[in-house]
């Protein structure tokens, strides 16, 4: 689970990676994997310790689909939507997932369990349909192995 | 006994952890002494999760496994799964594998193993030529950028050594986005020291001492073997005070668009920037640069341990040496083929891939990924060469083919290609960031069937605008897969659809 805020462990991850050339994406990937989002107090922080204006900072948060400025469910399912996987069917099966669970793409589940993202290639595209849960690939899915993958996450 | 199972994401996307877990439970049960190898994928995937077990002979294959296939692997012989030397099979076999000589041969991080295979005889040449010579020989091997634009790296690698700047970079695109294309993540995942020897000689050869590889946040596994292979190799010295660090993007396909990753790796949005100035000259923090794709730069110890001929007498034309084509999506033998420049397409998807893995026909391929076009069964004696998917209005790019079977429906692939572009586009040039949102719409009502003459006629208008308009390959290829769709398979673009001749 990621951490609340804190504003001495976020300055502590802008200490470490600050002293890189470009710094910024490296410094975004380390809070949102501390707090799992980034927050306005981030974008602020990070504005501040870069010294470059809270405008470029949300640009580039803004910018980036990894990024969120609202927190995810506690497991994060990435379906993979491109070609490889569709023409392997993966479009009907996420289609007929995300109706079992009452989302549309990029939801969480009331319950905060899941969050439902589509992914454009995880490079498994010889053993397509594709997902990612947590981090884990899983290919060759049908919808029921889909389905048992969502529901399977606690 | 070593025993191999393949700890690339594919093998572990099919459950080669657990294998591996009982690989080892069963060795014990049994008493039997195993050395357990975890090894990159040999790259065919349709086979995976694909253990091998090493014999006086060679090594043989057992795929694809399941957790009952285990036990018997220990008693031999006729075992279900059992597909004789893997080194014969002929999917491997039929390759030329330049590139690829070590991937799923030897473990990712045995870097004694991967000198043993050949590794680090580049660098040591390369050291005696300098750095004009090296460039000589890349530019005398003939190979072209991998990533897709093909342009000739021996040029590239030749003007950044000949500017003059107190800083250089070299910078790896490893932000493989295509659809279909998985060699970029194969080679980080089986052979990361192949990449960073070839880095290592390119920043010889121009005189560049720090060096990115520019990863893609989908490739996790292939980020964590680049980091421990850098660590190793600096331990052993062979970085020769080369600054190599891996930086991961964050989910936006452009950045695959070389100006576009240079912004992003500058920690800004990755927009694309206009040209010239080329990034050779002004790149990565205004100093000059070399971008090349993975495959690139991952060919250059090939390049310099067997000398530019023994590379540019593999392939056709103005095509030299290999390519590592990617077999993808509905067939039924998908993985990397790594071969000469030359064969034609319809021997890659139908003999080497087996046609669909649905058994259904094959309808059409996609050729080099979202941004590239679509060919029929009437084009597959295309040769697998630059210049002739150029003259079919088609790219190679990356070298994926994605196969659809005949229950595709063409006009939902060519807005998909618009959509695509629209949820990626960097929103810099306007061609692209509102050509593709305009023709996703004129794609639906054309798929709604509402004045369809009149808007095939606009929306093939609005794609001659993005070709000629946009800034880069995002907005001026997507009509690469729109237009081959409309002019391929018009019947799919007629609705109410034709009714059948039943």
């Amino acid at each position: 689970m990621p951490n609340t805020w804190n504003d001495a462990v976020a300055q502590n991850i802008v200490d470490q990676y600050i002293g890189l050339e470009g710094p910024m994406l490296p410094v975004l990937h380390a809070i949102q994997a501390e707090f799992g989002y980034i927050s306005d107090d981030a974008m602020r922080l990070v504005a501040r310790r870069l010294n470059v204006t809270r405008a470029e900072v949300y640009g580039v948060v803004s910018f980036y689909h990894d990024f969120r400025r609202e927190p995810a469910g506690r497991h994060q399912l990435k379906i993979c939507r491109a070609e490889a996987c569709q023409a392997m069917g993966g479009e009907a099966h996420a289609a007929a997932l995300l109706e079992r669970l009452g989302l549309d793409w990029g939801g969480t589940t009331p319950d905060g369990r899941l969050t439902v993202e589509p992914i454009y290639c995880l490079g498994l595209c010889a053993c397509a349909p594709s997902a990612m849960l947590d981090g884990a690939p899983h290919a060759r899915l049908d919808a029921q192995a889909l389905e048992n993958l969502a529901m399977a996450a606690a | 006994m070593r025993i191999f199972v393949p700890q690339d994401a594919a093998a572990l996307a099919l459950g080669a952890d657990a294998l591996a877990h009982a690989v080892t439970k069963e060795a014990g049960r049994r008493g039997v002494d195993i050395t357990l190898v975890r090894n990159g994928s040999r790259g065919m995937f349709w086979l995976e999760p694909l253990i091998e077990i090493e014999t006086e002979t060679g090594r043989i294959g057992f795929g694809p496994c399941t957790l009952a296939d285990i036990p018997a692997l220990f008693d031999a012989a006729t075992h279900p799964k059992a597909l004789g030397l893997v080194d014969e099979i002929p999917f491997l076999a039929r390759q030329q594998r330049l590139t690829f000589v070590r991937c799923g041969v030897i473990d990712p991080l045995d870097l004694n193993a991967y000198i043993k295979h050949g590794g680090y005889a580049g660098l040591e040449r390369a050291k005696t030529l300098g750095p004009a010579g090296i460039c000589a020989e890349v530019k005398a091997s003939g190979l072209r950028g991998r990533g897709g634009a093909g342009f000739p790296t021996g040029i590239k690698f030749e003007t950044v050594r000949t500017a003059q700047a107190d800083q250089k970079y070299i910078v790896c695109n490893a932000d493989e986005g295509d659809s279909g294309t998985f060699a970029d993540r194969l080679i980080m995942e089986a052979d990361p020291f192949c990449l960073i020897e070839g880095m290592t000689i390119a920043g010889l050869a121009v005189g560049a001492t720090r060096g990115y590889i520019y990863a893609r946040s989908e490739y996790p596994h292939a980020i964590v073997k680049l980091n421990a292979a850098i660590g190793l190799a600096k331990a052993a010295g062979l970085l020769d005070g080369f600054a190599l660090e891996v930086r991961v993007g964050a989910g936006a396909y452009v950045c695959g668009e070389e100006t576009a990753l240079l912004d992003s790796l500058e920690g800004k949005r990755g927009q694309v920037r206009a040209k010239p100035p080329i990034p050779a000259i002004v790149g990565l923090f205004g100093k000059p640069t070399i971008v090349n794709n993975t495959i690139s730069l991952a060919t250059i110890p090939y390049i310099l341990s067997h000398g530019a001929q023994a590379y540019a007498d593999y392939g056709m034309g103005r095509s030299r040496g290999t390519m590592p084509v990617q077999l993808a999506g509905n067939v039924k033998h998908g993985g990397l083929f790594e071969t000469a420049f030359g064969i034609t397409l319809g021997e890659l998807v139908n003999e080497v891939g087996g046609g669909t893995a649905t058994g259904r026909p094959v309808r059409a391929v996609q050729a080099g990924g979202p941004l590239g076009a679509y060919f029929p069964p009437s084009l597959f004696d295309t040769p697998y060469d630059y210049e002739a998917f150029a003259a079919r209005d088609g790219l190679i790019g990356h070298g994926g083919l994605v196969v659809f079977d005949d229950t595709v429906d063409m006009a939902r692939m060519a807005r998909f290609a618009m959509e695509f572009c629209a949820h990626e586009s960097c929103g810099k040039c306007t061609p692209c960031r509102i050509g593709s949102t305009r023709g996703t719409e004129v794609l639906d009502r054309i798929i709604a069937g509402e004045d369809v003459a009149k808007n095939l006629g606009l929306v093939t208008d609005l794609c001659e605008t993005m070709k000629f308009g946009s800034l880069c390959a995002l907005g001026g290829f997507t009509p690469y897969p729109v237009m081959s769709a409309i002019k391929h398979y018009p019947e799919d673009f007629q609705n109410p659809l034709p009714l059948a001749a039943e």
